[in-house]
């Protein structure tokens, strides 16, 4: 560390029998200062919070029970948020006889890739994204399916959060039991 | 060394002015994080949802605080007294029902926003943030509605259904448009946001 050099090395070299004058140095030890500054360096580090919070917006539509968005079957997919942030999704209507084989489990890793085939193989006017949210989802499942329509760069008006039916809730009630989900 | 010393001191003066002092948060509440790279407003009407499903009430527009909290007092006959209305304004969170404003302004000392039980937001029916949402707007009568700074802060483990009240307690005031406050989070590489950029050059478009 910080050392003071009170020797008067490299000077000229002076006779045997001659006694050295000593210097008064000029120089500090550092060694406390640095220290504290290390001990402040670690305290500002360890308080910091780069990050300031973000915000993100959200548009609601105006329910009106007149004015209903039409959407084309081909282009739809509804995405349902379950609990233990598990997402379950089909393409199109559910069908009556096989709903079951239709609805599909994913989760927020993969939903990403599903979202974005999707919106490949279909034109963007057709293009629909059906967010439902069951009882048991939490605000982050619902601010992550949004993220993720950012992410994928689903224009806005192409997906819309609705109420989930009765008919889902059933099913998603039973695809948790079927993978134990808890 | 001096080298060494040199680095040591300048991250030293980085990290100190770097450093903004936080107040300290008397409800503790993890956001979600999100792509979005706005900056969250200051002084901005913040509904906080709390893990527990508890609802508080920040007026961060000073501005027109007091304001909305008379519109509050005659509209929900509350009965303050001038003192009691002085009191109110000085809290940062309002988390309490109506009947209970009164109860806890005469308590000596002020309530800690941790014990308060939060706004009643049961249902449709019993969603008194409707009610405070609804002074909100009146106080900004007159003025357009971008002016509302509205901001949600939820936490992450908050249950769906009391995000949904809070969303219907805005809908009823007629207010489509507001914020969640999140984390900054990184736009994962090769994602379509990452690959074009919105502004950028039109690509999207390429699509249809």
């Amino acid at each position: 560390m910080a050392e003071m050099d009170t020797s008067s090395g490299g000077g000229h070299k002076k006779g045997p029998g001659v006694k050295k004058t000593k210097k008064a140095s000029t120089r500090v030890d550092l060694t406390p200062m640095v220290d504290l500054g290390f001990l402040l360096i670690t305290f500002f580090v360890f308080t910091t919070t780069m990050s300031t919070p973000t915000a993100m917006s959200m548009n609601e539509p105006k329910d009106d029970p007149n004015n209903q968005l039409k959407v084309k079957n081909s282009g739809v997919t509804t995405l349902l948020l379950g609990k233990n942030d598990q997402v379950y999704y089909y393409y199109g209507e559910l069908s009556p006889t096989d709903a079951s084989a239709q609805f599909k489990s994913s989760n927020f890793k993969d939903i990403r890739k599903i979202i974005l085939d999707k919106k490949k193989a279909t034109p963007i006017g057709d293009l629909m994204y059906i967010i439902k949210s069951d009882k048991e989802a939490t605000f982050k499942n619902a601010i992550d399916i949004l993220d993720e329509m950012a992410i994928n760069a689903v224009p806005p008006g192409h997906y819309a959060e609705v109420e989930m039916s009765d008919t889902e809730s059933q099913l998603i009630k039973m695809t948790e039991q079927a993978n134990g989900i808890k | 060394m001096t080298a060494m010393c040199d680095v040591a001191f300048l991250l030293l003066s980085f990290f100190i002015l770097a450093t903004k002092t936080k107040p300290p948060e008397a409800v503790t509440v993890m956001t979600p994080s999100s792509v979005s790279t706005k900056i969250a407003k200051e002084n901005a009407i913040l509904v906080t949802l709390t893990k527990e499903g508890k609802v508080y009430l920040m007026l961060g527009d000073k501005a027109k605080k007091q304001a909305i909290l008379e519109d509050v007092n005659t509209t929900k006959a509350l009965g303050l007294s001038p003192a009691e209305m002085t009191k109110l304004r000085k809290m940062e969170f309002i988390g309490m029902p109506f009947n209970k404003i009164k109860s806890m302004l005469q308590l000596p000392e002020p309530m800690e926003p941790a014990k308060m039980e939060g706004i009643p937001v049961i249902d449709t029916l019993h969603n008194e943030l409707t009610d405070w949402i609804g002074s909100v707007v009146r106080s900004y009568a007159g003025e357009s509605l971008d002016n509302l700074n509205l901001l949600v802060k939820g936490d992450n483990m908050a249950k769906y259904p009391a995000f949904k009240l809070v969303k219907d307690a805005f809908k009823k005031n007629e207010i489509f448009k507001f914020k969640i406050v999140t984390n900054p989070e990184g736009v994962p590489a090769d994602s379509e946001l990452a690959l074009n950029p919105p502004g950028g050059a039109p690509a999207a478009k390429e699509e249809k």
